[in-house]
């Protein structure tokens, strides 16, 4: 009754509150946030290094990062957020029907996403790839010798369709038990409902933590699929689009160029011209975006460049201790690259 | 008569009619009923399409390509969300019909238990009800979930209770039949011997009324219905065979599986749903008059004759109407399901597929509209019944 209700609500709202966002596609999301005071966003129900609240109730996370990028770019305040935590399957209704501004919440760029749910990726903020978290007594080394086993998987995300696709090219048989909430889905994993749950593999790392005995659980080296996770916004609104996409890139190029939350003040002075281009000390970079000109030096300064909030989060300042990877910049070998600004 | 009266009415401009006055309002009022449904529609309409949201139905065709755990019928990845849909239906009216009966049941003997005279007996049953129904159905689900089936241990250590019975926490496991031809002899043994048993059950009732005899009905009944199918089994060569589960690898291989999450949606359900049938039937055993109990014991009928021939068949008017809110209740909490784990129409197709989709409007109201049926369906047949159980009047 619950769930339905809630759908519901969801749907009506979609169908009611559509009206109200047509009308603002001239205005802008933006006027909207600022006339609000806070940026709304959609996160994670419960996933460490993403999405997550930690003890005093503040949420942390890659994704919660951006949002607090994109609140210190608007309005020099990392805390002008309201997080609204979403599960797998009501997640793009809620950035559709106009209930969040943007849907911070490790989810995958497909092209029916894009295409058919009226949504825009604005870029990847970790690239990913789906896996399987098995126990270790049950003495398996690869996800192919899977054949027969029950996968607890979280429902209405690309895993639960990669992992069909997986078994079926592998001619295996399996069981899909599927759950509306990761935190179930992984309970009922923990219990011994399921031999395996599957999901990213940065996910996988931090649901292993949130087990009774994580040391008891391996993680198999295959990765069944590219998993591209990244924020994402409704279609119509292009300075909102460019808004959230440069807040992303405004922080990768401050890793490349050495800017961090330390020494960001010292680096106003530097005679660099990209870092003054960066930091608003030369020309005006904000104004198209409908910032003041100072927007990355306030995103660095609140929260930091891309590298120091991956670190914090889910790298090796982190429990998670995921090595950079695919995830670092092009230019120390991983595929991370924004272009410049200028 | 009425050219009469309207001849005799003062002869007045017909908009101070109040027929015509108030047959104009209410079209007043449809219209703007009429008119506030369409916008919603066509505004959402334009507004989905503006963003690039599917409006149509045309998702419906497509392969769904996810697995669904529990399938009464045909279904892989490679189908259409549309065999989704109705994989997830069928598994909503499995749990609704299996509750139905279980909390009719457990409902009947609970709601008699209260008002039984044994102290100990009545204040159990009232402690179940009390218990049952003033703490969320949700949490009852999650607790005979997380708490009662998933401790359970795993297949390599099942619960063998023999004959290819294996209890684990994948669930119960049991030999699969397989029906050979000749199995249809059995089937037609069986009702045939159903048909025997009512027959007799008549002739009972007509030798009884006549000579005063009671005939051993219980007992002639269940021989002529277990019997004929049996010899038919040994008659027709033994054509159903059973095919026995095995341990390989994770799980067990072959046999039927009855999942724990359904396990624990019927058991949730029914105990549930229980609660509240046993306080109508209580209180529809409450209204039949005392007396209509004191003139069947000076009838010399016994205290369970009684029940049965007197006290339950007027009860029954009372008990029926509220009843029937009950099975709607229960099938619409069939719902809940998502939260268990538990493939029902609105974890598969108001969950995966509404997802996959985007067709949130089209998914919900598709949804919506057969939890609909569903209930005017059940209302329909209940309605019949208490047709036939009212008190006719003469």
């Amino acid at each position: 009754m619950k769930a339905i209700a809630a759908t519901f609500l969801a749907a009506t709202s979609l169908a009611l509150m559509t009206q109200g966002a047509s009308a603002q596609a001239g205005s802008k999301t933006l006027d909207l946030i600022k006339q609000k005071g806070s940026l709304t966003c959609g996160t994670n129900t419960g996933l460490a290094g993403f999405g997550l609240p930690d003890d005093k109730g503040n949420w942390t996370g890659l994704d919660v990062d951006l949002c607090r990028g994109i609140a210190s770019a608007i309005f020099n305040d990392p805390t002008k957020v309201k997080y609204i935590p979403l599960s797998a399957k009501d997640r793009f209704t809620a950035l559709q029907s106009g209930e969040i501004d943007v849907l911070a919440r490790n989810g995958t760029w497909t092209q029916s996403r894009e295409a058919e749910l009226g949504l825009l990726w604005v870029g990847v903020n970790y690239y990913d790839g789906q896996g399987f978290l098995v126990r270790k007594k049950l003495n398996i080394a690869s996800a192919l010798e899977l054949n027969g086993a029950s996968v607890c998987v979280q429902q209405g995300t690309t895993t639960e369709l990669n992992m069909s696709d997986f078994f079926r090219t592998k001619g295996m048989k399996y069981e899909a038990v599927a759950f509306a909430d990761i935190n179930e889905a992984v309970k009922a994993y923990d219990s011994g409902r399921c031999d395996a749950y599957t999901t990213d593999a940065s996910g996988l790392y931090g649901s292993r933590l949130k087990l009774v005995n994580p040391d008891e659980h391996i993680v198999l080296p295959e990765i069944i699929s590219k998993e591209p996770l990244g924020p994402a916004v409704r279609q119509g609104d292009d300075q909102w689009f460019n808004l959230v996409k440069w807040t992303h890139y405004a922080m990768i190029n401050a890793e490349e160029l050495g800017v961090t939350k330390a020494n960001v003040d010292d680096m106003l002075k530097s005679p660099n011209p990209e870092i003054k281009r960066l930091l608003g000390v030369e020309g005006d970079f904000g104004k198209g975006l409908g910032l003041s000109k100072d927007w990355a030096y306030r995103i660095i300064k609140h929260v930091g460049n891309y590298g120091e909030a991956f670190n914090r989060n889910v790298g090796e300042g982190s429990p998670l201790k995921i090595k950079r990877g695919l995830n670092a910049l092009w230019s120390a070998g991983g595929i991370q690259y924004a272009p410049p600004v200028r | 008569m009425s050219l009469d009266a309207a001849r005799e009415r003062p002869s007045s401009s017909f908009l101070y009619n109040p027929q015509i006055r108030g047959l104009f309002w209410q079209a007043v009022l449809i219209i703007i009923v009429g008119f506030l449904g369409y916008e919603a529609v066509i505004n959402a309409a334009t507004n989905m399409r503006a963003r690039g949201i599917p409006t149509d139905f045309s998702f419906w065709d497509r392969v769904a390509s996810f697995d669904i755990n529990l399938t009464l019928i045909s279904y892989s990845a490679t189908s259409t969300y549309g065999r989704a849909f109705l994989v997830g239906l069928l598994n909503t009216l499995l749990v609704a019909v299996i509750g139905v009966v279980f909390a009719t049941v457990l409902g009947f003997f609970i709601g008699i238990a209260r008002l039984s005279k044994n102290f100990v007996v009545a204040k159990l049953a009232s402690f179940y009800v009390e218990i049952m129904r003033n703490t969320p159905l949700l949490l009852q689900l999650l607790f005979i979930y997380n708490a009662v089936l998933k401790p359970l241990p795993n297949p390599r250590d099942s619960i063998s209770f023999g004959a290819g019975f294996y209890l684990n926490n994948r669930g119960l496991v049991m030999p699969d039949p397989q029906f050979a031809p000749g199995a249809g002899f059995i089937l037609a043994a069986g009702l045939a011997g159903i048909v025997g048993s009512i027959l007799y059950k008549i002739y009972a009732k007509r030798r009884q009324a006549q000579t005063g005899e009671i005939l051993p009905v219980a007992r002639v009944s269940a021989a002529l219905i277990l019997l004929p199918p049996l010899m038919a089994y040994f008659l027709a060569g033994q054509p159903v065979s059973f095919e026995m589960p095995f341990l390989r690898g994770f799980n067990f291989v072959g046999g039927v599986r009855v999942l724990p999450e359904f396990v624990a949606l019927v058991l949730g359900l029914s105990i549930y749903t229980a609660a509240f049938i046993a306080e109508i039937v209580r209180a529809g055993i409450l209204a039949v008059s005392h007396g209509q109990t004191e003139a069947a014991q000076s009838l010399g009928l016994s205290r369970s004759q009684t029940l049965k021939l007197v006290i339950i068949p007027q009860a029954q008017r009372v008990i029926v109407p509220p009843l029937t809110n009950q099975f709607l209740a229960l099938t619409k909490n069939s719902s809940l399901a998502v939260f268990i784990g538990y493939p029902d129409l609105v974890q598969v197709f108001a969950g995966t597929v509404l997802n996959q989709t985007g067709a949130a409007v089209q998914v919900i109201a598709i949804t919506m509209a057969v939890y609909l049926v569903i209930s005017l369906i059940t209302a329909f047949i209940m309605n019949l019944y208490n047709r036939r159980m009212a008190l006719v009047e003469r």
